[in-house]
């Protein structure tokens, strides 16, 4: 048990870095990592070869539970055999002083012995103990006041042993191997599972193939061409804010209404919130993020309509400023690029940031470029930014819904037409998750099982007075738990023994056992 | 008068009675200890001599068989463990806490009918609500354990969360940001303060056995004074203080278990995975595992007493931390509770 203690203490200790330190493959912060390093440039390389940066999937870490886990192993299931010996040995015998333990109580009974005993085990069976009445028992030596020894008294005795609370071991046993299960279902994620995440403006359709995703992290065996197929369209999503009082512009609710088909061809209409995901044969989908995606129209200097439609822009703050870029590689005679700034909420006093996180007073502000877009060297470019290396800024206006800008030197136009939302899809295939969750239901029913259930002895002895009639009564409880056992069972015990004592021919309680009867005549 | 300001109010008189009852705890522990100095001899009680004695054979540390001696002389701590013995100065103040306490849980049961919701949803909301899960685990603590001695300390700590709550973390009553809004995330909360509240009854146990135990070997080493009365006495003291611990913790373990799954399944349907190592849900698993050690040690031979109580400390430490210092500190998911 001490192993337990130390490796216990040091898996908590162990723990705490990663809680500090900026971790990768935690969602909070993709950046965050990155940024640490660049502001600590020395002490950063050596933090990471510590694997300080991925603590939860850093060798050490692994090996602090993986110790725990054998650890236990070792030490429950030794434990698991000696319980089923246990349970179907009898309970030991008394020790010769009852006394020395709890729920110590004595009594003298005008009753036969037999008829003591028979009731005894009888009681305590009701109560559930496993019982065995020993109507011979070796008769014990005592200590005596001053520490001799003590012959046993020739007296004629009988003991009940009774036993109860195997449960606590069992729920004990569980607790500790659903541990192991547990493990089972977090390497099931970690291994076979993949997260993704897509951006979806309102009208777009997104099929579940590893392309289609912003950001697509798959685990080691994961099956990346095997993704379950389905298409999702994002209908409409409603959005609501606090319009007054001290917290104006915090989220009130997001609901996404979507359109899923399946493999079969069959469709259907959901909605996709907060806490309420969209659950597709075991791939869920999460609203996790929403913003704006303004509509535009580009057209380029021979008036042809070169594109049309929401471009999705990432919002910076809670009221939801944000930006984004507009890139039109087939306009002609040049490539045109756009980076915009959006305020759902632009007061003409309010400068560059969006007072309000809903659609009061919409305005795209939006910088013109021409030149090469710089799309056709190979290189994967972010759809969030431009390289400018060969544009030149051409114009700048601030544009409100149905307004147009027009470009210099008949480069062409842009409209703003309106605005649509868009949402932030986390998408998530865990197989090991029901596994998890069976051992996390076993892992708590064991351990309230454990806690709660105190196993105990309960002793009887019956001593026949040598000189005169009656018996002498003892009975004491052993607590085989921390914790001291309940006193209710030896308070009924001597209740109806005391019952007995009035008149010799008692009424038996009509569950006695009648064998337990035998066995002593 | 509106139920939002109604709460407000009962707040502020919650805390008016606590301080009542702070100071009349003090008033109480200074006159025990100049009665001690004075040489106020006070009887030990059978009971506590029947529970000391509770396992014997498994656990050396428990007062031996033979029960303590008929008279023990005691210092100042034990007369404040001892119901039979309590002063009148105790008893009142026992009673004002216990009424502070209604006061607290009306305030907050106001809060939740304003705000048409469970009353926790922001820092301020948590200190309240844990302001008074400390409160009632100590009144209903105080009812099975002798330990109205602690009350002081629970007093000043309940006065120290509702104080920061209405001056630093104020905040009307406002409807929930949508993430938060999950049946789950009541049961998950609640739970988590149900245990807190536990927990930190626990911990002001482990202290003052901590403190008790360095006290009674402290007097043990004196010569001069019967040893045995001494040793059964100064037993008996943080027995029951260390009983109350155990037993406390093991009430609140698997509720605290409970919290930590119920949020593994909230943060399952709102994020997509049920355990992402984000601070909050790492200092959870920092606290369940300092009070798994805390259970393993008092099984442990040699490990029981004193350091099985370092154990209890540094889980409620991280505890503490997670409720505190994550919200305040540390950026990450959870962090958008609001201060
Ligand atoms: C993987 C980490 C472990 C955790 C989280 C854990 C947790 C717990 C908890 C919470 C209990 C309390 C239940 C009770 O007191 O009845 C307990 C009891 C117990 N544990 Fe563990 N344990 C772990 C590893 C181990 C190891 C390595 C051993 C073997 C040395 C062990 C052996 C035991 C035993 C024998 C008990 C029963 C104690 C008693 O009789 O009071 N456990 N464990």
């Amino acid at each position: 048990m001490r192993t337990a203690v130390v490796l216990l203490a040091l898996l908590a200790l162990a723990a705490i870095p990663g809680s500090v330190l900026p971790q990768r493959n935690v969602a909070t912060d993709p950046a965050a990592v990155p940024q640490f390093m660049a502001e600590h440039p020395r002490l950063s390389p050596w933090l990471d070869r510590l694997g300080l940066f991925e603590v939860y999937a850093s060798p050490w870490f692994a090996a602090t539970y993986g110790l725990l886990l054998v650890s236990m192993t070792g030490c429950v299931l030794p434990r698991c055999a000696r319980l089923w010996r246990e349970a179907r040995a009898e309970p030991p015998k008394a020790p010769p002083r009852l006394d020395r333990f709890e729920h110590h109580r004595e009594t003298s009974l005008d009753a036969p012995a037999d008829v003591v005993v028979a009731q005894a085990a009888a009681t305590l069976r009701g109560r559930g103990y496993r019982v065995v009445v020993d109507s011979e028992p070796d008769v014990p030596h005592t200590t005596g006041e001053t520490g001799e020894t003590v012959p046993g008294q020739a007296q004629a005795r009988a003991e009940v042993r009774a036993e109860k609370g195997y449960a606590r071991e069992i729920g004990n046993l569980a607790f500790h191997l659903s541990l192991l299960v547990l493990l089972v279902g977090v390497a099931g994620g970690k291994l076979f599972g993949f997260e993704g995440r897509v951006a979806l403006a309102e009208g777009d359709t997104f099929t579940n193939v590893a392309s289609s995703y912003d950001a697509f992290t798959p685990a080691s065996l994961a099956d990346v061409d095997g993704l379950t197929p389905f298409s999702m369209t994002l209908e409409e999503l409603e959005t609501a804010f606090a319009p007054t009082g001290p917290r104006t512009g915090e989220p009130r609710k997001f609901d996404a209404q979507v359109t899923y088909r399946t493999e079969g061809g069959s469709e259907a209409s959901t909605s996709i919130a907060p806490n309420q995901p969209l659950d597709v044969n075991g791939t869920k989908l999460f609203l996790s993020g929403h913003g704006y995606a303004p509509r535009v129209t580009v057209r380029d200097g021979k008036g042809e309509t070169v594109f049309s439609g929401p471009v999705i822009f990432l919002p910076s703050d809670g009221a939801l400023t944000s930006d984004g870029v507009i890139k039109v590689p087939n306009a002609k005679p040049t490539q045109l690029g756009f980076e915009g700034l959006f305020l759902p909420t632009g007061t003409p006093m309010g400068g560059d940031v969006s007072q309000f996180p809903g659609l009061l007073a919409p305005r795209l502000d939006l910088v013109a470029y021409s030149g090469d877009l710089s799309m056709d060297t190979g290189v994967p470019q972010s759809v969030y930014s431009l390289d400018k290396t060969s544009l030149t800024e051409i114009e700048s206006q601030s544009l409100r819904i149905g307004e147009t800008m027009r470009l210099p030197d008949g480069a062409g136009s842009v409209t703003f037409d309106g605005v649509a939302r868009f949402g932030n899809f986390q998408v998530a295939y865990d197989p090991g998750k029901e596994i998890a969750l069976a051992a996390a239901v076993l892992l708590l029913i064991g351990l309230t099982v454990s806690l709660t259930v105190r196993r105990r002895r309960v002793w009887v002895r019956v001593t026949q007075y040598p000189d005169r009639e009656g018996v002498q009564v003892e009975t004491a409880t052993r607590s085989l738990t921390r914790r001291s056992a309940p006193s209710e069972d030896t308070d009924k015990l001597m209740q109806t023994l005391n019952r007995l004592a009035p008149d010799l021919a008692p009424d038996l309680d009509p569950d006695l056992d009648p064998e337990a009867v035998r066995s002593l005549s | 008068m509106n139920l939002a300001a109604l709460s407000d109010n009962l707040v502020a008189l919650a805390i008016g009675i606590y301080a009542v009852a702070f100071t009349v705890y003090a008033a109480d522990l200074a006159k025990a200890r100049t009665g001690a100095r004075f040489g106020a001899r006070t009887r030990s009680t059978t009971p506590a001599a029947v529970t000391g004695s509770a396992n014997p054979v498994d656990s050396p540390v428990t007062v031996g068989p033979d029960g303590p001696p008929e008279d023990v002389t005691t210092p100042d701590v034990n007369s404040l463990l001892d119901r039979s013995d309590l002063s009148r100065t105790a008893l009142i103040a026992g009673r004002l806490f216990t009424i502070a306490c209604s006061v607290n849980i009306a305030a907050v049961v106001a809060r939740g009918v304003a705000a048409g919701r469970a009353p926790w949803g922001n820092m301020y909301e948590f200190s309240m609500v844990g302001a008074a899960a400390i409160a009632t685990a100590f009144v209903i603590g105080s009812r099975r354990h002798r330990i109205e001695g602690l009350g002081i300390g629970v007093a000043g700590l309940v006065l120290v969360c509702l104080g920061l709550a209405v001056t630093v973390l104020y905040t009307p009553v406002d409807a929930l940001i949508p993430v938060l809004n999950s049946y789950w995330m009541v049961i998950h909360v609640a739970a988590a303060i149900v245990a807190g509240g536990v927990f930190t009854i626990a911990a002001l146990a482990s202290g003052a056995f901590l403190i008790q135990r360095r006290r009674e070997r402290a007097n043990d080493s004196t010569p001069g004074i019967d040893a045995t009365s001494r040793g059964a006495g100064a037993g008996l003291r943080s027995e029951t203080l260390e009983r109350v611990s155990y037993g406390l913790i093991v009430f609140a373990f698997p509720i605290w278990t409970f919290a930590v799954i119920a949020g593994a399944v909230w943060a399952e349907a709102a994020w997509g995975r049920y355990w992402g190592w984000d601070p909050k849900e790492t200092w959870a698993f920092i606290t369940w595992v300092f009070y798994a050690a805390y259970l393993h040690a008092q099984s442990t031979a040699g490990w029981r007493g004193t350091r099985a109580a370092w154990f209890s400390l540094l889980g409620y430490a991280a505890f503490l931390f997670n409720f505190v210092g994550v919200n305040m500190w540390i950026s990450g998911l959870h962090s958008y509770a609001g201060v």
